[in-house]
């Protein structure tokens, strides 16, 4: 073979490679515009079919047989109240299972079953949790179908979350913040409260706001409790004028959620109510993308501001 | 320690405090042990209650018709109790919404993590990451209302309910989940692997397809193992879009019910707690528990084989 043939030949072999290469770059782009393009569809339908329902009668209507008088004012209440028993539970339980795991467990067998337990809890289809809170909350307990009883199943639903993000974020704290309380004469207690938990403190917000954000938009646990979809009332009220000022009746009340009002308006038959299901989306999406955004820019000035 | 000195001391009353200060230690302790115990015990309770329930079902319907039995109609006069319509609904389904996300994931995912620019991956991935946080049930609205109509004005024989839509749409949904973690996984892999490749005159796909790639498979294939089994738990998109009649089918054109599904439609319904329906779906409940825990345990036995320690 000539040596003039020899280099000809590598010649078609790189830019073969070349444009195989570029033939992924091209791939690529197209595979994430594919993304892009579904999220700007979905939104644009959404606002196109929406719109005109969001005013403020919107969100101060109860649900009607009339499409055009129907709002979410239950929906919006109960979500707000559902969300409040789920953070009050999932919060503390998450934060305190991470920082056990990290901070005390020691390194033995049963250590081991609860970190498998996390990762396997985290790959539980929400629906069943659904059907352990109707089994456990709503019959075995007795809640009935409650804003207590929703609650809590969200709040199990998302604890995986809120323990992998309190651990990943105490984790990034350096041995050496450690060692320095321990030699001041701090107890394991003490220098997990004044300094580990502050300082993981944006972490650990960050991962409870995504899985709060998941939780809202969480819909077959709620359904599976058997929650009522059409409720024109609203739960009593927190707050009493008289002593002792609060009252928990609302946690044994009925409700309806956002997602569930969705639905509710998604499978009716006539065409108005699928205006109304849009608005409600809209409603949903603008709460969830709010909060991930928040979420996601809170890590964002976490990472540029701290250099341990 | 502190307990121990405390009988050979010259200062009870320091001791005491540090006895006091060392049961308090204690206690917190057990209180954080208590909340990490937490998640072992949802897991028994979860698997608890849905044997329990479906420990009665079985007593009324043979495993062996619950396998076999090509109808499922539990709540009908004539009830059949096979669970083949739900599991290939499920199946159909998600296998469309496989063929979307897993590729399209990886493409993603290999894009970002070798070929995107600074810039391009710092917009892309938070993107990415909203899109997983837009809710099931809007994606459920978006598949009947727009994906739906949209195939049809190419397939107009196809019904209003359908696997295919249902499953395109759960796709999409779950190609932040596949794209994220196959990424993470590629960008652990070490920078002088990537360069050694580069070095002996690789391109960037060549180092991507031969070099990194296998050294994250680990990490890959638990990405797309969590992909599945979304898809197999992914409930209100195939509740709206696929209709809940079950249907023995392998054809993603037809409407069908997942096991997800006909656990919606019961709970709608009003079925007496303690009924032979309250306990389907607890029954369908275990199937499908089995089946996410089968992938779990199979991506838990691929990350441990299979990882690359640097």
């Amino acid at each position: 073979m000539q040596p003039d043939k020899q280099l000809e030949d590598i010649r078609a072999i790189i830019a073969r490679h070349k444009r195989w290469d570029m033939m992924f770059l091209v791939a690529g782009v197209i595979s994430l515009m594919i993304a892009v393009l579904t999220f700007i569809a979905l939104f644009s339908h959404m606002l196109i079919d929406g719109m005109p329902r969001l005013s403020w009668e919107f969100f101060t209507s109860y649900p009607s047989r009339h499409p055009e008088a129907a709002g979410i004012l239950s929906a919006w209440v109960g979500t707000t109240l559902v969300m409040i028993v789920t953070a009050l539970s999932a919060v503390p339980l998450g934060i305190g299972a991470g920082v056990y795991l990290e901070e005390y467990a020691p390194k033995n067998f049963l250590t081991e079953i609860i970190e498998i337990n996390v990762t396997n809890l985290a790959g539980v289809p929400s629906i069943i949790y659904g059907l352990l809170a109707l089994g456990l909350f709503v019959y075995q307990l007795s809640l009935g179908q409650s804003i207590l009883a929703a609650g809590l199943a969200l709040a199990l639903l998302i604890l995986p979350v809120v323990i992998v993000a309190t651990r990943e974020a105490i984790r990034s704290i350096p041995v050496t913040i450690r060692e320095g309380s321990y030699a001041l004469g701090a107890t394991k207690w003490q220098t997990v409260y004044d300094h580990i938990l502050p300082y993981s403190a944006p972490g650990i917000l960050t991962g409870v706001i995504i899985g709060l954000a998941r939780a809202i938009g969480e819909t077959a646990p709620i359904i599976t409790i058997g929650a009522l979809t059409f409720i024109a009332f609203l739960p009593p009220s927190p707050v009493k004028e008289e002593f002792p000022f609060l009252s928990f009746e609302w946690l044994m009340a009925p409700f309806t959620v956002m997602p569930i009002q969705m639905f509710n308006w998604v499978s009716r038959p006539e065409e108005e109510f699928q205006f109304n299901a849009a608005a409600a989306g809209l409603v949903l999406v603008v709460m969830t993308l709010a909060m991930n955004g928040l979420a996601i820019y809170l890590r964002y000035r976490m990472r540029k501001k701290i250099k341990w | 320690m502190a307990v121990k000195s405390r009988k050979e001391s010259k200062h009870p009353g320091r001791l005491a405090f540090s006895f006091r200060r060392h049961m308090h230690e204690r206690f917190i302790e057990m209180l954080l042990f208590m909340a990490a115990l937490c998640s072992v015990l949802i897991m028994l309770a979860i698997v608890i209650m849905l044997v329990k329930e479906s420990y009665v079902f079985f007593q009324h319907v043979s495993i062996w018709d619950f396998l076999t039995d090509t109808e499922w109609t539990p709540l009908f006069d004539n009830a059949h109790y096979g669970i083949l319509p739900l599991v290939s609904g499920t199946v159909v389904s998600s296998m469309v919404a496989l063929t979307v996300a897993l590729p399209l994931g990886t493409i993603i995912a290999i894009y970002l993590s070798e070929f995107a620019p600074f810039a391009v991956r710092e917009i892309a991935k938070p993107f990415l990451e909203l899109l997983g946080g837009v809710p099931t049930i809007v994606y459920g609205y978006f598949a009947l209302l727009f994906v739906t109509p949209l195939l049809q004005v190419f397939f107009p024989e196809l019904p209003g309910f359908n696997l295919l839509s249902a499953g395109l749409v759960m796709g999409i949904m779950i190609i932040p989940y596949v794209s994220s973690m196959t990424e993470d996984a590629m960008r652990a892999v070490p920078m002088n692997l990537r360069e050694g490749s580069y070095a002996m005159g690789a391109t960037r796909f060549q180092t991507a397809i031969r070099v990194v790639m296998p050294a994250a498979f680990s990490g890959i294939a638990a990405a797309y193992i969590l992909g599945i089994s979304r898809a197999v738990g992914e409930t209100m998109v195939v509740a709206i879009a696929a209709g809940m009649q079950p249907n023995l089918t392998w054809n993603p054109a037809e409407p069908a019910a997942t096991i997800t599904a006909y656990i919606v439609q019961v709970s709608l319904g009003d079925l007496p707690h303690g009924s032979i329906g309250y306990q389907t779906i607890f029954a369908a409940g275990l199937t499908l528990l089995l089946i996410t825990l089968a992938f779990n345990i199979i991506g838990h036995i691929l990350r441990k084989r299979y990882r690359e320690i640097y």
